[in-house]
């Protein structure tokens, strides 16, 4: 390799990259009833779409995204974009999620504010944006509207459905919900439902935001304002939950940036400003209400109270295969939780696997690229390949 | 300790061998120590066995998941505690009793867990391993191959050792395979048992 020419520097695209991807809008013109009894009459998805579908749409892999995700997972908008989608390290010829094979699917949830039906969009009844007036969603639903683009994009069965987080609480309920639409169930850093702990976190996050006097009940875009202090105390709170203490010990440190403390409330530690930088960021990205809306969903995430709060007697729907991955430093939603989903699996008799990654940073594990991670996944999804290839 | 391959010259291992007869078509299993799941992989496509293995190491937990075996990463103590009573026709376990920090504990749980247990040994009691003792040394035997410093064996026990063990237990010994070092069975092994067994197998229950 040493005597190739050095390549020309207007390729930025990695060859491993899935490239320049367009996003696109789905409309999905049927009413959705939801759990909460309300019915949307239509609304609009955002997604992208990643590697080609075979002749019968056997080769389709469902991505869902997790509490600040979106449709852009993988590939670039434009060649200089500064980052890629979210899960490019995952995502992309030869990559664990190989596009070569699959075709991958990646959807902005109901609810979200990346374009999709949210908060933040249009409600045809009365011309002003949602706001408060929308809906409040459950992980069941997101399926159910994820069943109803899988049915505008012609597949009927998907080959595997992989989330992480929040992600894999959709993951888990499709494979409830609708059995015989999902072959394979990859369940990452996720929980059977949440602690009491998990929901405090959530609580004060939603407090943060809905005391925010610019908040303005949910309708601070007609004020032309946002609720930038509440969303971002909620974004570096949420922060401290994604970090391990030892991740945290590494990259910050707890030594004074300058040589003596100053006495005041400036930033004075590197992890404050990390957290305000974060907190920030997340300000100009994202919307209040979706922030309040997803948090509660995973607050409501529950798939055994409808069986009777047994785990086990809900995956006795299930047919997929199980492949679920826990990450040894993370503390959100520890192994110790995702050992929950494996024992109830086990007790229904559903075929799992079941891996725990040794790691460092904490629940954002699940975004890095760890190769024991990627090689149990890559190799999981391979023989999936394998069997739709042979089929 | 590192145990030897589970396919000889593409074949299963005679002890796997004699371990998958003993078990009953379309029965359900946890083979502990799974490995790269040769023996549950043989026992679902020739018996129609169903079932899980348990495994701590990431590279052969991976080689599981990239055949289809189900595996799921746990060490024997920690993944026993997960499985409901009576959960499994049969509860696997071996070579590795020897390496457990209490072996007595474990077969109580596996026998808890499993209706019947199928648990196999390297016999201490073997005369190649007196014969080093008494010249004054530490064994090194092909199913003992690991210094005394770098041993992961820290509960090695005779036939005679385990048979007494699983007799104060009231542990019903149903099957008995006692092999050689090329873990094949002999009638020297059926005389003297507990010196001429390299390996030794046993079907129990409680």
């Amino acid at each position: 390799m040493n005597d190739t020419p050095a390549a020309p520097a207007t390729i930025v695209v990695a060859t491993d990259s899935v490239g320049v991807v367009e996003p696109r809008r789905i409309a999905i013109e049927q009413p959705l009833k939801l759990d909460c009894g309300r019915t949307l009459p239509r609304f609009d998805l955002m997604l992208e779409t990643y590697g080609t579908l075979n002749a019968d749409a056997s080769n389709a892999i469902l991505v869902c995204h997790a509490l600040s995700g979106d449709h852009h997972a993988a590939g670039v908008h434009a060649t200089d974009d500064r980052k890629p989608g979210w899960w490019d390290n995952c995502i992309g010829p030869g990559k664990p999620i190989d596009t070569r094979r699959f075709h991958v699917v990646s959807l902005n949830n109901l609810g979200g504010c990346r374009g999709s039906t949210g908060p933040n969009t249009f409600n045809p009844d009365t011309g002003r944006q949602w706001g408060p007036d929308f809906p409040l969603l459950t992980v069941r639903d997101w399926v159910r509207c994820q069943a109803l683009l899988a049915d505008a994009l012609g597949i009927r069965r998907w080959a595997a459905v992989i989330g992480g987080s929040l992600g894999g609480m959709q993951v888990m309920q499709w494979a409830i919900d609708l059995p015989d639409r999902i072959r394979n169930a990859c369940v990452i850093a996720a929980a059977p439902k949440l602690s009491a702990q998990n929901i405090a976190f959530n609580e004060i996050a939603r407090q943060a935001i809905l005391s925010d006097p610019e908040f303005h009940g949910g309708r601070f875009y007609e004020h032309d304002v946002v609720p930038s202090r509440g969303l971002k105390l909620a974004r570096m709170l949420g922060h401290i939950t994604y970090l391990s203490d030892a991740a945290m010990r590494s990259r910050f440190g707890s030594e004074l940036k300058l040589a003596a403390p100053s006495f005041n409330f400036d930033v004075e530690f590197e992890v404050e400003s990390y957290l305000r930088h974060q907190g920030q960021s997340f300000v100009d990205r994202f919307d209040a209400n979706t922030y309040l809306l997803m948090t509660k969903a995973l607050d409501y995430f529950d798939p055994a109270r409808d069986y009777g709060d047994s785990l086990a007697r809900a995956f006795r729907q299930a047919q997929a295969r199980f492949l679920v991955i826990a990450f040894s430093s993370d503390w959100r939603f520890s192994p110790a939780r995702s050992r929950e989903i494996v024992k109830s699996l086990v007790e229904a008799d559903r075929d799992v696997s079941y891996a725990l990654i040794e790691s460092q940073l904490g629940h954002d594990d699940f975004l890095m690229p760890i190769p024991a991670y990627h090689d149990v996944l890559g190799r999981y999804l391979s023989r999936v390949a394998d069997e739709v290839e042979r089929a | 300790m590192t145990p030897p391959s589970p396919l000889i010259d593409g074949a299963l291992r005679p002890d796997l061998a004699v371990i998958s007869e003993w078990i009953e078509p379309h029965s359900r299993i946890l083979d502990l120590g799974c490995g790269d799941g040769t023996l549950l992989d043989h026992l679902a496509r020739t018996r129609d066995v169903r079932g899980y293995g348990l495994e701590i190491d990431p590279a052969k937990l991976s080689a599981c998941v990239a055949r289809g075996v189900n595996a799921i990463q746990a060490d024997v103590d920690d993944g026993l505690r997960d499985f409901g009573t009576d959960s499994f026709d049969y509860v696997v376990l071996t070579q590795t009793l020897q390496a457990l920090a209490r072996p007595d504990l474990a077969l109580t749980e596996i026998l808890r867990v499993g209706r019947k247990a199928i648990v196999t040994f390297p016999n201490f009691g073997h005369w190649r391993v007196r014969l080093q003792l008494m010249a004054g040394r530490m064994p090194l035997t092909p199913s003992l191959p690991d210094e005394w410093y770098d041993t992961p064996n820290i509960h090695l026990c005779t036939v005679d050792d385990f048979e007494a063990l699983c007799e104060s237990r009231r542990w019903t010994r149903l099957r008995r395979s006692l092999l050689d070092s090329a873990l094949r069975q002999g009638k020297r092994i059926t005389a003297w048992p507990n010196l001429f067994a390299e390996v030794a197998l046993y079907l129990l229950e409680d």
